[in-house]
């Protein structure tokens, strides 16, 4: 007891400077925190897609379509239990800022396929019944206020016009990572709009959405798929949800990459401010060092001391900074809800969080403790005299 | 391993600490500087020694090397029969945590630990129970006069109570052998004296062997012994070089 009172008191000795380094870790841990959450935020695409999903998609890129027949084509491949079409709509509502992702998709059998949307029945039925209706996730009705019955008018960029239709259902996410901020309006709207505006344009998919029974079967299914529609005008690519959607981070990669860099340098930079408070005040405690060594403690006894406090500076620098993590997360998740639907800290990045403190108390001590080690008593005591 | 201990026998016929040809050099960048040159002496259990002499003669030097603080080039030192000059760094910490108390002249306190934490500071080495641990300490306190001070930290007391709480720090852990680096250098007269009360009590009451280095002669009264370095030697009262056999030197004593 005697001991970690010591550390303690040592811990505030320089209040200033030891506060000063605290606040400066856990400024460190919460950037570290939020850095590691945006680059999770990237991928929660990829974590929420289904195993037993695929995408087809045309083989030169997204933004060529896929003739509307081939769905019946796709069905009919070994493997497949339900196919669903969509297109990107990229519509805005009012203004440009307000972004959020819009979609065209065949309602009913997207709704089967995707489990996850959470839709009451009634709200189901009355979107299915509903032509010109649409879903919006309870995030985006958050956002604008929208309400069941509410009127939503999108401008098109795709599609020009002005594309007026009603909120019939405001679904939930059944998983954490489930995206509340879209909206799906029915395809047939779509398509049937553009039969009469810009025919050439109508009776195309953007991409079709595939089951299939278990994860097994699903790469031999997209290559069957892939072989139906070789050497053909629309030559498809079909993979895994999971891989489409890594192919969006895939195109932001270097984003990531410099992301995660920084938030590495971010620790690294507090490790050296840490380091060289402790070495401060190792040097200013020289004289006691050499005291207590002649007393009769061994090197060890004062590594620990002088890990300890830098240990106990990292460990309240990290609570401190994981526990404002969260309320800092919400708040930057709310304010970029529109680029990020998904922005949750995850168990590991607080698991990281802690593991990062516990390297810059470890690393900060590490050298002042070894020195402190091999201080000669004598040249010690008579340096301080 | 553990500390080798004493060779039974008469204790009291042996003497508390046995220099024998002593030497010792410090290297100042190419220049090897000697301090000490063949020194021999030995101090009686019980007695009060004081080493004096200008600076640089070495006596710190010696004092380090009895308390186990500094390695010798040559010679050997026992202390209560054991050659400390063979322990290991790890023996030597353990044989000084038992066997000396010190009394360093800027006290070397802990200036976030209160008196009493300070003088329980060392026992942590003694496998005592913490509440034993303060017992031991309110008592060394008791003796030094500082019952009143238990909680107040180095910076609340005057220069005078710090040195008797560095004293209690000293005595607490009962080392047979006190060494005492100027322990009045940096206090008034008064409190000095007072120091020095503390000292010769310790040595008279607890029989506690007692090596001060002191450049004060009033401090040096009162030893029971003075011992006199001159460049590295040990010499006598009347200027010669006593290196060979300390025992014949005069006494200072009033």
């Amino acid at each position: 007891m005697l001991t970690l009172r010591f550390i303690l008191k040592n811990l505030f000795r320089h209040k200033l400077r030891n506060s000063l380094t605290i606040v400066g870790i856990a400024v460190s841990v919460l950037s570290f925190g939020l850095l590691r959450t945006t680059v999770d935020a990237w991928y929660a695409g990829v974590e929420a897609s289904s195993a037993t999903r695929l995408v087809t998609r045309n083989s030169i890129s997204l933004m060529f379509t896929l003739p509307v027949s081939y769905e019946e084509r796709i069905r009919a491949v070994d493997g497949v239990t339900i196919v669903s079409r969509g297109n990107w709509f990229g519509g805005v509502y009012i203004d440009e800022k307000d972004f959020f992702p819009n979609f065209a998709v065949d309602a009913r059998t997207y709704l089967t396929l995707y489990p996850e949307i959470q839709l009451n029945e009634d709200q189901k039925t009355a979107f299915l019944r509903d032509r010109k209706g649409c879903i919006i996730g309870v995030k985006l009705a958050r956002r604008f206020g929208w309400k069941i019955g509410d009127p939503v008018t999108l401008k098109g960029t795709i599609y020009p016009g002005n594309w007026g239709m009603t909120v019939r259902g405001i679904y939930t996410g059944r998983d954490k990572g489930t995206d509340e901020t879209q909206l799906m309006f029915h395809w047939d709207y779509l398509n049937e709009t553009l039969k009469k505006s810009s025919p050439r344009r109508a009776d195309q998919v953007g991409f079709f959405m595939i089951g299939v029974a278990n994860a097994d079967v699903a790469a031999i299914t997209a290559l069957a798929i892939d072989a139906r529609f070789q050497n053909s005008l629309a030559e498809t690519l079909t993979e895994t949800e999971k891989a489409f959607q890594m192919g969006f981070v895939a195109m932001s990669g270097a984003i990531v990459a410099a992301i995660r860099i920084v938030s590495m340098l971010v620790i690294v930079i507090i490790m050296a401010v840490a380091a060289n408070t402790m070495a401060m005040s190792a040097r200013e405690r020289l004289g006691e060092f050499a005291a207590l060594k002649a007393l009769g403690f061994g090197g060890g006894y004062l590594a620990l001391l002088i890990l300890g406090e830098s240990m106990a500076l990292a460990s309240i620098g990290c609570a401190l900074g994981c526990a404002l993590t969260f309320p800092a997360a919400s708040a930057f998740g709310s304010a970029v809800s529109q680029f990020f639907p998904i922005f949750q800290v995850s168990t590991l990045t607080v698991t990281l969080q802690g593991a990062s403190a516990l390297v810059v108390g470890l690393v900060a001590g590490i050298v002042p403790a070894w020195r402190a080690q091999r201080i000669g008593i004598a040249e010690a005591l008579r340096r301080i005299a | 391993m553990s500390v080798p201990t004493a060779p039974a026998g008469d204790g009291s016929a042996s003497p508390a600490i046995d220099i024998r040809s002593v030497s010792k050099s410090y290297t100042r960048g190419q220049q090897i500087v000697p301090v000490l040159q063949d020194v021999s002496f030995h101090i009686a259990r019980g007695e009060f020694v004081a080493l004096m002499g200008p600076s640089g003669s070495g006596k710190s030097t010696l004092l380090n090397l009895i308390a186990g603080i500094d390695r010798v080039d040559s010679g050997s030192i026992l202390v209560g029969g054991v050659d400390i000059t063979t322990l290991s760094e790890s023996e030597l910490a353990r044989w000084r945590s038992r066997s000396i108390g010190f009394i360093f002249q800027f006290y070397n306190l802990i200036p976030v630990l209160s008196a009493l934490e300070n003088v329980e500071l060392p026992l942590l080495l003694t496998p005592l129970s913490a509440r034993e641990r303060r017992e031991h300490a309110k008592a060394a306190l008791a003796l030094v006069g500082l019952s009143d001070r238990l909680d107040h930290k180095p910076s609340e007391l005057s220069g005078g109570q710090q040195q008797r709480t560095a004293i209690a720090r000293a005595i607490v852990t009962d080392p047979d052998i006190l060494v005492a680096d100027e322990p009045t250098g940096d206090l008034d007269r008064v409190s000095a004296g007072e120091i020095l009360d503390l000292m010769a009590g310790l040595n008279a009451n607890l029989g506690k062997t007692i090596v001060m280095v002191t450049h004060d002669p009033r401090a040096a009264e009162r030893a029971h012994l003075v011992r006199s370095l001159e460049k590295g030697l040990l010499i006598d009262d009347n200027g010669g070089d006593g290196g060979g056999n300390g025992n014949a030197d005069p006494a200072l004593h009033p």
